[in-house]
């Protein structure tokens, strides 16, 4: 079923972001939604909002630490056109900002929460990608 | 402490996305393709319910405070409504499109590539024009 990722690393790997998630409610209220972190730092002073960065460049060095400890290499980038990789960063950073959330704020904070919003939300992204897959592969024949 | 609490989730979050293979877009848009489905992001979404689930619930139910900050921030918005579902839709497109929601995309910067410097660009910049649109829809 699985090709490289074996099983405990994805239910694994899973769990630490789920982990992540609570630490830093139980450590500082603040739900772990990405795009919510990142998009704050557009409409307020960077300055004040010193945390927000702290936890976005560890999301970074986190992933490069796994690769460096496991020995994985890194996955590939995107196998995009540029046009298409313009219109998908707008349409991710312009729905999530609009929907307050994305796969880690409503997907795994909001469900934790048993919020109704965020339940909503994150069956409606869902469909809507499974839907846009289909179509642009199977009706359209795109290589996405 | 704030600050190495968020340092630390960060670190958790950007681990947890590379062990389970989420900041490859291939993967999470062969979870998205169901005939040649790959149910990794299921397991990855169970993983992290397992272990938040029960700690968010317990949180929120002793009606305390966080260890290290005065207060819980949560959403004060209750209301499904039409932005909800419309900027919900918009996302679902994007990412079926190229592979990235917002974790993935900003933990794929280390990596390098070009490709995510354009789509990470291009997201910051929708985020900014959802902004602005909501900022003017408020004051007409």
């Amino acid at each position: 079923m699985f090709d490289s990722v074996s099983f405990i690393h994805v239910l694994g790997g899973g769990a630490l972001i789920g982990l992540a998630a609570v630490v830093l409610f139980a450590g500082i209220g603040r739900i772990a939604g990405i795009c919510g972190i990142a998009f704050s730092l557009l409409a307020a002073p960077v300055n004040q909002q010193v945390w927000r960065i702290l936890f976005l460049a560890g999301l970074i060095a986190g992933s490069l630490l796994f690769h460096a400890i496991s020995g994985q290499s890194f996955p590939p980038a995107p196998d995009n056109s540029l046009p298409l990789l313009i219109i998908g960063g707008l349409l991710v950073g312009f729905g999530t900002a609009m929907g307050n959330g994305c796969t880690s704020g409503h997907g795994i904070c909001g469900l934790s929460r048993f919020s109704p919003r965020s339940i909503v939300a994150t069956l409606t992204f869902m469909a809507a990608a499974i839907v846009s897959m289909f179509i642009a592969r199977h009706v359209l024949g795109w290589s996405i | 402490m704030q600050k190495l609490t968020a340092l630390l989730a960060g670190v958790l979050f950007g681990a947890g996305l590379a062990a389970s293979d989420m900041n490859n877009p291939e993967r999470v848009q062969g979870f998205l393709d169901l005939l040649n489905w790959d149910p990794s992001l299921m397991f990855v979404m169970m993983g992290a319910l397992i272990v938040a689930v029960p700690c968010f619930q317990i949180l929120m139910k002793k009606q305390g405070k966080p260890l290290f900050a005065a207060k819980f921030s949560l959403p004060t918005n209750m209301n499904i409504d039409k932005p909800l579902i419309l900027g919900a839709t918009l996302f679902g497109i994007g990412w079926a499109l190229v592979g990235y929601c917002p974790g993935p995309a900003i933990a794929a910067i280390g990596y390098g590539y070009h490709e995510v410097f354009i789509f990470v660009g291009a997201m910051f910049a929708g985020a900014k024009i959802q902004q602005l649109l909501a900022v003017n829809a408020s004051h007409s």
